[in-house]
């Protein structure tokens, strides 16, 4: 505190500023090449994926920005007039649909797309984007609650509207989780439109409360907070592995899902280098990368089973149609608002 | 100095000197500073709220859309319950300790304000994990809920004054600590009774200081959207209705609608604040005796035991929190261990993001104090120009109203906007360290305020007289004078850098991931205890920094304010 001078005090504003700035600019590392590549997927994994792409191309330094699915896509979407990111490796195939349709994506066929199987790319030609891995709907049961609570381990989807249930049943909001719109739209794909919402009045008299977060539901029943959270599989399976008393149960309808996907921002100043990590990320390498976590993965020949990750995963996987529910999917998320989301009680 | 300004003065009004043009001037800088860091970003942002998705002018037609949503009006009712119960429940909580603190003689009084910011500490991921442990449905002592869920209104209302009780006791304690010592002894001979006088004598002194205290509250609760997101379930208030537009549904046009939705309430207390405002008189008149609390046993004692309980609760509630961090897995494992702090074989960026954290708490807390007191005392002390420090006067106020989400999303399409030249701090430490400023700013700047307000607008005249330059003023008398709040705007900038969220969470990049946003990605990823762990470690830095504060405070206190005991 021995500012003599008031000027004095906004210089060491500027020079700290121009500082911070310099600090900034030389923290740029030795690689003959920096990619910045946005991502959602599991932190944890990061390290692995960029070490392991490294070993084939230790001339690319992949810089990671990573968050939750909506943080990501917002931030991309937000950034549109100047993009930021080289390549997004590991989103939602639905959000990069949407920067698809902004014109933000840069389409390139990688080298081994006839491996890749048709499900898990985009059907344009050249296509914007191509997939990783599925991440699947699923629900998470807590064996431990449900004996205490007396709530039977259910089989289908349909079993959640028992009155057995009610109460003990959480799941994501879809206005605010991906998650939750899958769950959603996949309902409605699988016991029609209006099938599907009587699915859902029905549902909604058991739930306990909707999440804002899509993994949130499997988290609460990991915790013994709710006995029965509907979620997605891989969230289910890490906690199991980490001791909870779960099981992951596929409903016997069918489940919905969504792929994670790679591609790269249209505008990217470092196109050769964006393309070789495209490349590598549908390698065969990359798929066995992935289905150490996944069990269902972009070269389907490659898949092995996955620990705690329930075998008939694949084949429940229904025929989930993406353009139907871009195209539905603020007229389906205001028919949910109106039907579920104004009637939670207001104080 | 009470020799030096006890020669009796009349208020002068002297012309425009060099001085004034100098502080007009430095009035403009602010302005510009406020210009860029607060008014153009939230233009970017909120005037979407008047185009469609490609970008094109369609006047009010979201408003429409928004207003015929009956869910929203769920939304407004649950918003206004929330801000108006915690409200009160803050205010009074916060009033009497602050009290307490000032007025009594009760031992431990240094400890019990050290305790009592400890929320301040703590990212909002740390009471909701606390509340989970204690009141979920695993909880140790959720029997005293009387079977109502933690997932609603009463773990809304809980977590928000936890969060805001030291807020407003920051804002109260320096309004009750400026006190003039010789209208209680008037009080005292004239036979006025303690009630008389606490209406009569202390509510009118301090009551700027509360009325900012209260619209702070108020306007920190209707914005957070951090709380009712972990704990609130499914209660819908005005901020998750824009976490689901936004991060939702990427529908940035309707975000922006409930962001200027939520801005009005912030509009109408700055109105309210300028009213009262014109009413203030300065306190603290270069002739005061500052007040020295006499000892009362049963007064004391029973402050002693208020203050007490409410740190035993603050201090349950991070004690909860450090045995979540060593927990190995809640609720089914509860073996102890330190495998939790191992955050370099977990995600955001390890022990990394804590450094970059570190550092840019720091950067904030150092530049943001010269900036906002500066600015204060320029919008304070500058005779004439009153349109400029009207203006400016809201723009500080107004980053209060903006939820964090909102501004963050604001700074990407000012500042990553292809034609602005200040494009290169994208992506950098610089604009992490100036949106948390701006974030921040409102706060500080009421704290400044009031001590500032307090001080009798003779010290300037007296040196305006004898030919001072202001700037000497400002440098020996008036940062003297105010250094306690000083310090504690410096210390208030760096605890909210180390825990906020919200609005750097679409500012960080690879090279400065933060501490608080690994916190809140590792619970989402369901590791509970490792979230809870680097919670704890934000906690503990902050109660480090929190400390030496408190020893730079008592040296300087001695040395700097002496004046303030007879």
């Amino acid at each position: 505190m021995h500012i003599k001078s008031m000027p004095k005090s906004i210089t060491r504003v500027l020079a700290a500023t121009a500082v911070g700035v310099f600090t900034a600019g030389i923290s740029a590392p030795l690689f003959a090449e920096t990619l910045t590549v946005y991502t959602a997927v599991e932190a944890e994994d990061l390290k692995k994926y960029a070490a392991r792409f490294n070993e084939d191309h230790p001339d690319i330094k992949i810089k990671w920005v990573r968050d939750s699915t909506g943080i990501v896509t917002a931030k991309l979407l937000a950034e549109k007039n100047n993009p930021k990111a080289d390549v997004v490796w590991g989103l939602a195939a639905t959000s990069l649909m949407l920067l698809g349709e902004e014109n933000m994506l840069q389409p390139y066929a990688p080298k081994g797309l006839d491996k890749l199987d048709p499900k898990f790319r985009d059907s344009k030609n050249p296509p914007s984007w191509t997939g990783m891995d599925a991440w699947v709907a699923s629900i998470c049961y807590n064996t431990v609650e449900g004996k205490k609570n007396g709530v039977p381990k259910p089989t289908s989807w349909k079993d959640l509207t028992k009155p057995a249930y009610k109460g003990h049943v959480i799941m994501p909001n879809p206005n605010s989780s991906g998650t939750g719109f899958l769950d959603v739209s996949s309902w409605l794909q699988l016991f029609g439109e209006e099938g599907g919402w009587k699915f859902m009045d029905a549902l909604h008299e058991n739930i306990a409360r909707y999440t804002h977060s899509g993994s949130k539901p499997c988290k609460l029943a990991a915790a013994g907070e709710i006995t029965v959270g509907v979620s997605f599989a891989f969230r289910g399976a890490k906690s199991k592995a980490k001791g909870a008393p779960l099981d992951i149960v596929i409903p016997t309808e069918g489940i919905g899902w969504d792929m994670e996907a790679t591609s790269i921002i249209k505008g990217t100043k470092k196109l050769k280098a964006a393309q070789t990590l495209v490349d590598w990320s549908i390698s065969e390498k990359a798929n066995k990368m992935y289905n150490e976590g996944y069990a269902v993965i972009g070269i389907p020949s490659l898949a092995k089973p996955v620990k705690y990750f329930p075998k008939e995963v694949a084949t429940k996987m229904i025929d989930n149609d993406f353009a139907w529910a871009a195209k539905n999917r603020k007229r389906i998320l205001s028919e949910w608002q109106k039907r579920f989301d104004s009637k939670s009680d207001p104080k | 100095m009470t020799t030096a300004a006890a020669i009796p003065l009349p208020e002068i009004k002297p012309k425009l000197s060099g001085d004034d043009r100098i502080m007009r001037g430095f009035i403009l800088l602010v302005g510009v500073w406020m210009v860029i860091a607060v008014l153009l970003p939230l233009y970017f942002m909120l005037s979407k709220s008047f185009e469609d998705n490609d970008g094109n002018f369609i006047g009010l037609l979201n408003y429409a859309e928004y207003f015929s949503t009956p869910a929203l009006f769920y939304s407004i009712e649950n918003s206004f319950f929330i801000a108006v119960v915690s409200t009160v429940i803050t205010i009074t909580l916060a009033f009497i300790y602050a009290y307490a603190l000032t007025r009594s003689l009760m031992p431990f009084r240094g400890a019990f304000k050290v305790i009592a910011m400890i929320p301040l500490l703590a990212p909002s991921l740390l009471p909701a994990i606390s509340f989970v442990y204690f009141f979920g449905n695993q909880g140790v002592i959720k029997g005293v809920l009387m079977g109502e869920t933690i997932y609603g209104p009463i773990g809304i209302i809980m977590g928000e004054v936890f969060y805001t009780l030291p807020h407003a006791l920051m804002i109260l304690v320096t309004a009750l600590s400026t006190a003039d010592g010789r209208l209680y002894e008037a009080a005292i001979s004239l036979r006025a009774g303690k009630i008389k006088t606490f209406f009569t004598v202390t509510l009118p002194g301090i009551k700027y200081g509360l009325i900012s205290a209260i619209f702070v509250v108020f306007t920190l609760v209707i914005t957070d959207f951090g709380i009712p997101k972990v704990i609130g379930g499914q209660f819908n208030v005005l901020a998750t209705d824009i976490y689901k537009q936004v991060i939702g549904q990427q529908n940035f046009e309707m975000g922006a609608v409930v962001s200027v939705v939520l801005l009005i309430p912030a509009i109408a207390a700055f109105l309210v604040d300028r009213i009262v405002q014109r009413k203030q008189v300065a306190l603290l008149t270069a002739r005061a005796v500052p007040l020295e609390p006499k000892k009362s046993r049963g007064f004391d004692t029973a402050m002693g035991i208020y203050c007490a309980t409410i740190a035993f609760v603050i201090l349950a509630i991070i004690g909860m929190a450090i045995y979540a961090s060593l927990v190995t897995f809640w609720p089914y494992n509860l073996t102890l261990g330190f495998t939790n702090y191992d955050f370099d074989v977990m995600d955001g960026g390890g022990w990394e993001s804590f450094g970059n954290s570190l550092r840019m708490a720091a950067y904030t807390a150092v530049f943001g104090t010269a900036i906002i007191f500066t600015g204060a005392y320029m919008v304070e002390k500058t005779k004439g120009f009153a349109l400029a420090r009207g203006a400016i006067q809201f723009l500080c106020i107004l980053p209060m109203a903006v939820p964090g989400m909102v501004l963050g999303l604001a700074y990407i399409f000012f500042f990553n906007h292809p034609d602005n030249p200040l494009g290169m701090i994208y992506g950098t430490m610089v604009i992490l360290v100036v949106v948390t400023i701006s974030h921040f700013y409102t706060v500080s700047h009421l704290t400044a305020l009031t001590a500032l307000k307090q001080m009798d607008p003779e010290f300037e005249a007296v040196s305006a007289s004898l030919k001072v330059p202001f700037f000497r003023t400002f440098l020996r008398v008036t940062v003297p004078v105010c250094l306690p709040a000083i310090l504690d705007i410096s210390i208030y900038l760096f605890v909210n850098a180390m825990t906020t969220v919200s609005a750097v969470i679409f500012l960080y990049s690879s090279d400065t991931n933060l501490a608080s946003v690994a916190a809140l990605n590792m619970d989402d990823a369901g590791d509970v205890a490792p979230a809870a762990a680097m919670s704890v470690m934000i906690v503990l830095a902050s109660a480090t920094v929190r400390i030496l504060h408190a020893i730079l405070t008592r040296g300087l206190a001695r040395r700097l304010q002496a004046w303030r005991k007879r």
